[in-house]
């Protein structure tokens, strides 16, 4: 075994084996000056929305009060929420080079992340059949499915990433080559998270409210 | 020999601190879900539009900032880069939230 590899995939990895690598420590950089970028991305969707959330033109819409319901938006945060920590526990079992444990909560986390996302589907279903508020519909409904999409876009390209890692490096177990990508992997998943909470906040409890 | 003991301890001391860490990420956890209900359960409540808005973004706020800090670890050594970055793209997005809201559509 050449050293390269015996560094690679040591028994022993060090502490925080994500930024133990220049690879690792790049990525963590760049990862973080991607979320920057990604702030200001939502940013725009988030005051594009604002700005035109009671813009209905000439189109007869459903106003915010009468489309949202509150109880489906309450579980879909709180199963985000606990798919977010259910990735900390991920993190946590990998910094104990616990490999197997760290798969079955990411497991858990991907299993979370789509229920989430079978529910996002499931409303705007609900929103299109019932209420004709489609994308297309007025400005509302256009700035609305363009921030909350592309949320939901975002969670489904997490997912993605989730299962491609862990497929990926089933039989690898952990080293120091994907201990970097499992931990950026999770970073992205609470980022997602993060704008989630502005999103239940600002979209629906703000549209409730009116 | 020796030096294998050394790192034996050396990864007891990781142990326990991983587990302390662990510890504050489910304290924080608690939290946020608490925030979450306290920010429902204002909106449903029916008070005034003027006390209930204000409190839900503070609330939110706060959720992000423990985010941030716990879950994603901006706590730890070695993050004045990330956080300068995020930081930043947190000061680009208010001035964007205030030009769209304020001046393009209104």
């Amino acid at each position: 075994m050449s050293t390269h590899e015996d560094v690679l995939s040591s028994e022993n990895l060090p502490h925080e084996p994500e930024r133990a690598t220049l690879e690792g420590k790049n990525k963590f950089m760049g990862f973080w000056f991607f979320l920057g970028g990604e702030t200001v991305l939502f940013a725009s969707l988030f005051g594009t929305y604002l700005a035109l959330k009671n813009s209905f033109g000439d189109a007869e819409g459903t106003p915010s009060q009468e489309l949202f319901g509150l109880p489906l938006v309450f579980i879909m945060t709180v199963i985000l929420l606990t798919s977010s920590l259910t990735s900390v526990y991920g993190i946590y079992h990998m910094k104990n080079q616990a490999f197997k444990k760290m798969m079955v909560w990411f497991t858990i986390t991907v299993l979370l992340g789509a229920s989430f996302l079978g529910l996002e589907v499931y409303e705007f279903n609900h929103y299109v059949h019932e209420f004709h508020h489609t994308f297309t519909a007025h400005a509302f409904g256009s700035a609305f499915y363009a921030l909350v999409g592309f949320h939901g876009a975002h969670v489904a390209f997490g997912l993605l990433w989730f299962l491609t890692l862990m497929f990926r490096n089933a039989k690898r177990g952990l080293n120091l080559y994907n201990a970097p990508k499992f931990y950026l992997v999770s970073l992205y998943w609470h980022f997602i998270d993060v704008v989630w909470v502005f999103i239940f906040t600002v979209v629906y409890l703000m549209g409730k409210v009116g | 020999m020796a030096d294998n003991t050394n790192s034996n301890y050396q990864d007891q001391f990781f142990k326990e601190k991983h587990k302390e860490e662990m510890k504050y990420q489910v304290i924080t956890f608690a939290m946020m879900i608490a925030f979450t209900i306290i920010a429902f359960g204002l909106v449903v409540g029916d008070f005034s539009k003027y006390l209930v808005v204000p409190i839900i973004l503070v609330l939110a706020v706060v959720q992000v900032l423990f985010q941030l800090y716990y879950f994603m670890h901006l706590n730890q050594k070695g993050h004045e880069m990330p956080s300068l970055m995020i930081f930043s793209g947190v000061f680009a997005a208010v001035l964007t939230i205030l030009a769209l809201t304020t001046i393009t559509w209104i």
